[in-house]
């Protein structure tokens, strides 16, 4: 797979991120970032733990659903020209959820001598609650 | 952010430099625990026609955080009990490429104080790494807040 490239050129102000969505999210996939990441607070893959810590069960860890904004974000800019991402967590995600991760551009520019765009980013479980706020900026090529 | 507490002493620590070799391994099974099948984690000759070479996902440096389990902790004064992940922010300021060595050097950036919801007090702490290469240029900045949540009111029977 290799993505169409996004030329300055070819950027608007309000152009929409496009989507990326992962259904049904699963303990596995919880279990692969505690293993990909290192982080093994047992909050995220230990159900006795989670209960005990009044939990109704295991949640995602913070960083993977910004993980996923992350790819949704990287599919649109490409990654050598990403400045900045900034995520802020306002929900957790729970084994079965749906998290949907968008964003759309709101500013054109130029600064330090490249092409840049500002944009929002959002990821949202099934329900429509937010779960993830976040900010970028990234550096396009132009075609000139 | 009515009581900006600038002169908490928890400001300025900071912990011990800790390195981290940048793993080619590493890069591809966390692109794929985050879904992303992006070729410039996959495809070397693709990654090298546009990104210089294998570039490591924007949240990978998460790994650094648990790559020493000891030396880099700072004493940020925290009940881990009640602290939450409030915000994550990464700054590029160079490529890195797989293979490269970063050093990271965490120190605390900014320590605020707030009125809980549900009343008492939050303290907001962020944590600024930053990583330089094997030449010693900076690459990015990471800044992470944690929110050490309210102490639940105790009751008195």
């Amino acid at each position: 797979m290799t993505a169409s490239k996004l030329y300055f050129e070819n950027v608007k102000e309000g152009d929409e991120v496009p989507s990326f969505e992962v259904k049904n999210l699963t303990r596995t996939d919880i279990v692969k970032y505690a293993g990909a990441s290192g982080d093994f607070n047992p909050i995220h893959h230990d159900q006795t733990f989670a209960e005990a810590a009044r939990y109704p069960t295991v949640f995602a860890h913070g960083m993977l659903n910004a993980g996923f904004v992350s790819k949704c974000l990287t599919d649109y800019v490409g990654r050598p020209g990403l400045r900045r991402f900034k995520v802020r967590f306002t929900s957790q995600v729970w084994p079965g959820d749906t998290i949907t991760c968008g964003g759309k551009v709101t500013k054109k520019y130029s600064a330090d001598g490249e092409n840049r765009i500002d944009g929002e980013l959002f990821a949202k479980n099934q329900k429509g609650e937010t779960v993830i706020q976040g900010s970028f900026v990234a550096a396009l090529p132009s075609r000139q | 952010m009515e009581q900006s507490s600038a002169k908490d002493p928890r400001i300025g620590r900071s912990g011990q430099p800790t390195t981290m070799r940048v793993e080619l391994g590493k890069i591809r099974e966390f692109a794929r625990a985050i879904k992303d099948d992006n070729p410039v984690y996959f495809d070397e000759s693709y990654a090298k026609r546009e990104a210089g070479g294998v570039m490591p996902p924007p949240t990978f440096t998460m790994t650094q955080a648990f790559w020493d389990e000891s030396a880099s902790r700072i004493d940020h004064g925290l009940d881990m009990r009640r602290v939450l992940h409030g915000e994550q922010e990464f700054e590029y300021v160079k490529a890195v490429h797989a293979g490269d060595t970063l050093t990271a050097k965490a120190r605390i950036s900014n320590v605020e104080k707030r009125p809980g919801k549900r009343g008492g007090e939050m303290t907001l702490v962020t944590l600024e790494t930053e990583y330089r290469n094997q030449s010693g240029e900076v690459c990015l900045y990471a800044r992470s807040t944690i929110i050490e949540t309210a102490k639940p009111v105790e009751k008195k029977d």
